[in-house]
């Protein structure tokens, strides 16, 4: 048995980490993900004006801020009880589809598309400039281009894509000018040509390639039966700004469907006293520890969760191909953790064709953005679906706005036990008597990087990159330490 | 030229504020040799530990956990020219309000109080479980900006900076490449935000206060003149005016202008004296006035808390 003698406070890197633990055999006993970073949003908001909170909490993650700003500026609207007028729910609405685009455009196209197109790369090509040789530079140009329309149009309408601010209680700050309104339409349909485009290349370069085909399609390590939660519209398809959450079993049974405000009868949280982020699950179910299946509470969001829970996509070309994915697959719902990545083009290319219909509407430029709020304030819950799944912000205020109490439900928070029960299915096909295989690192990668976990918001701390460092422990002992190279 | 690029505690926006230059970093990169970008490139700690120099270091975020001071030590000293990037780093930006509260009270409420936590326990810096340990960086108990902790030479302000102020560190680094050293300094305007602002003023006080919710603000017109709290007074220049051309308010991220002592005091000395003098409110009416702002910490020590003169507010 070899030991290795790690300085204990240098032991951690990045924000995330992998602890293995193998049993006396040497096989794989515990694996653990933990994250490493805390700065604690729920308390510092605490007497705060509330109407100050969507520009406060967008600073929980660089990454998807506009989640944060659109959940705080709902939870506004219910504190003050006022609804935003016509015109301003449109221009969120635009704003948000854009938001959730830029963030699939640079999960897919920066970090996902190199796994699945240069897995048998050298590790220095498996990145988005190694895309170059196999999409050519005009694809990849043109995702880093229609990316910076994603952000543009947000700050159009919101100042500034990481710096959101237009959200107000009852409404947005400015209205829409005819000039930005072309602007927007414009990239819009360039969006939905490169929505398009990113199916074809998924089709045609993803599914094309029998490894990668493979793994898509098994059930053994990148696959796991668990419940999922999601945001439905009206007529059950998926939106990303409003609407009713809906709760599905293993099986594609409803569990339950309630309103945002309603949360706190249906999710809870369990907390380990070895990381920063706590372990969501479905209270009706329970907490029965890591495990997956019907019986356990453990449950998924973020793409692949909101398109197993609704009936469809509330676009045309987006619901073809929602349809040609289940198809696929064969069944309903789909466990591959692997067609997160499919689910997000299908978003895309939803976001995309929603931005066009919307901000070709008459009523986008509408100069009635606001509704001043008239009644006191108290308490109020507002819910979208973060690019990463469901997102909640619960604040309760006194009777001038003050804020007295915040909880903060995130998207990435509620895939934590789903990532966990990965990295141990994982190691324990890679692992046995404690023969450690090198190939676990990108292994675990992949199932984690799919969930697209963003410790920023995990932790109300840091978007992470994958965890860095793999540790074994043996006999109690720092086995084996494996780090990329 | 060797450079590294780190985030302490932050959000991530400042590592996307870079890569949202687009093409332009690809310029950027042919110019700089990059040994550490945890946001983008693969190198690892080790990579960091093993270098003996580096000519340049962008460090953003504020200091919040063990690990990170630790980090910022490293990178202290092994690099010639350290850059605070972000409000972060540079004032403990927003994650700084969180010095108002005890780190215990910070723990107790995300980990036990919240009403969707079950069972709740605070996490640990060590948990023993069965024959083995699993670790966690401690709390600090307050935010530190960087030269709070190490020296810093270069501030680069803004949550996140405008991509004006980011070309303005691009040609520093060009001149730090070339063998100058230009004088320690903030990369933004020496004025405050008000000599940018596009909107007309007429020199008519305003009644009261209101906060951005209560009204619907006219978007010509300035701010402080609708009632509207906006720092851009006390606030130095160089963000471009976003949030004010979204018809929003200043809240200050880039820091105090370099004549104020103090972000926070003198933005609500300078709001009551908007009260004083005979066309202006009488006296009684300045307290009533000022009385809705519930929450002045809050407000003007917005992303500046940790560098409040007034000690204490715990």
């Amino acid at each position: 048995m070899r030991k290795i003698s790690i300085d204990p406070n240098t032991r951690l890197e990045g924000h995330g980490k992998v602890e293995i633990i193998l049993d006396d055999d040497g096989n794989v006993k515990d694996a653990y993900f933990q994250v490493v970073e805390f700065r604690g949003f729920e308390k510092f908001c605490e007497g705060r004006h509330v109407e100050e909170l969507p520009r406060i909490t967008p600073k929980i993650c660089g990454v998807c801020p506009g989640a944060h700003h659109m959940a705080s500026t709902k939870a506004c609207d219910a504190v003050y009880e006022v609804e935003p007028t016509e015109t301003a729910k449109k221009l969120r609405e635009i704003f948000y589809n854009a938001h959730v685009i830029h963030s699939h455009m640079l999960h897919f196209y920066a970090l996902s598309l190199p796994d699945l197109l240069l897995m048998s790369a050298n590790a220095k090509e498996r990145n988005i400039f190694g895309l170059l040789n196999v999409l050519g530079r005009e694809v990849v140009a043109e995702a880093i281009e229609c990316r910076g329309y994603a952000q543009k149009i947000q700050e159009i309408l919101a100042g500034h894509p990481i710096y959101p601010v237009f959200g107000l209680p009852g409404g947005v700050s400015k209205p829409l000018e005819e000039e930005d309104r072309k602007k927007i339409e414009e990239m819009a349909k360039k969006l939905v040509e490169f929505g398009k485009k990113g199916l074809e290349i998924f089709e045609n370069h993803v599914l094309k390639n029998e490894e990668v085909l493979e793994l898509i399609k098994e059930k053994d390590v990148y696959y796991q039966e668990t419940n999922y939660l999601g945001m439905v519209d009206e007529n059950g398809c998926v939106n990303f700004y409003d609407g009713i959450l809906k709760a599905i079993d293993p099986e594609g049974n409803v569990i339950c469907t309630f309103e945002a405000k309603d949360y706190l009868e249906h999710i809870a949280e369990h907390v380990e006293p070895w990381s920063y982020v706590k372990f969501p699950y479905l209270k009706q179910i329970g907490w029965k520890g890591l495990v997956e299946g019907k019986d356990s509470g453990i449950y998924r969001v973020n793409a692949l969760a909101r398109l197993n829970v609704a009936d469809g996509m509330a676009t045309p070309l987006a619901n073809e191909a929602y349809k040609a994915m289940f198809d696929f697959f064969g069944k309903k719902p789909v466990h591959n953790i692997l067609a997160y990545n499919w689910a997000r083009l299908i978003e895309i290319l939803y976001g995309a064709e929603r931005i066009l219909e919307l901000v070709q509407d008459e009523e986008v430029t509408g100069k009635d953005v606001r509704n001043v709020p008239k009644k006191k304030p108290s308490e109020g819950v507002g819910v979208v679906e973060a690019p990463r799944g469901v997102l909640i912000h619960h604040y309760v205020t006194n009777s001038h706005g003050v804020v007295e109490s915040v909880n903060l439900i995130v998207a990435t928070v509620q895939n934590n036990p789903a990532i966990n029960l990965s990295i141990k299915k994982v190691a324990q096909r890679l692992i046995k008597n404690g023969k450690v295989d090198g190939k676990i690192l990108n292994m675990i990668e992949m199932a984690v990087r799919a969930y697209d976990p963003c410790l920023a918001c995990a932790s109300h701390a840091l978007p992470g990159k994958m965890p860095l460092v793999v540790d074994v422990y043996w006999n109690g002992e720092l086995y084996k330490r494996i780090v990329r190279n | 030229m060797k450079v590294v690029i780190d985030w302490l505690a932050s959000c991530g926006g400042c590592d996307v504020s870079i890569l949202d230059l687009g093409v332009k970093i690809l310029d950027i990169i042919k110019e700089f040799e990059i040994l550490y970008w945890p946001v983008a490139l693969d190198f690892k700690k080790e990579d960091l530990k093993a270098l003996e120099s580096v000519d340049i270091a962008i460090v953003n975020g504020a200091v919040r956990t063990s690990e990170q001071e630790e980090q910022l030590k490293l990178i202290r000293d092994k690099t010639d020219v350290l850059i605070a990037y972000g409000s972060c780093a540079c004032f403990g930006g927003i994650p700084g309000l969180g010095n108002q509260f005890s780190s215990e009270d910070i723990l107790k409420r995300a980990y036990v109080e919240t009403p969707s936590t079950t069972e709740g326990k605070i996490p640990q810096v060590v948990t023993k479980m069965n024959g083995f340990e699993l670790t966690l960086p401690k709390f600090l108990d307050e935010v530190k900006a960087l030269d709070d902790v190490v020296d810093v030479d270069y501030y680069v302000p803004g949550c996140p900076p405008s991509t004006s102020t980011i070309e303005e560190m691009v040609d520093l680094m060009l001149k730090l490449k070339k063998g100058e050293r230009p004088e320690k300094r903030v990369l933004a305007s020496d004025k405050s935000l008000c000599y940018d602002c596009p909107r007309f003023k007429s020199l008519v006080r305003p009644p009261t206060i209101n906060r951005p919710h209560e009204i619907v603000a006219d978007q010509e017109r300035c701010f402080l003149e609708q009632g509207i709290i906006c720092l851009g007074f006390v606030t130095r220049g160089g963000c471009g005016a976003r949030c004010i051309k979204a018809n929003m308010p200043c809240r200050g991220c880039y820091g105090k202008v370099p004549n104020a002592v103090d972000f926070g005091t003198e933005a609500i000395t300078a709001i009551a004296m908007a009260g004083t003098g005979e066309d202006y409110l009488p006296p009684m009416r300045i307290t009533e006035a000022i009385d809705k702002i519930k929450d002045v910490v809050g407000l003007v020590y917005q992303f500046s808390l940790p560098k409040s003169k007034l000690g204490d507010l715990k």
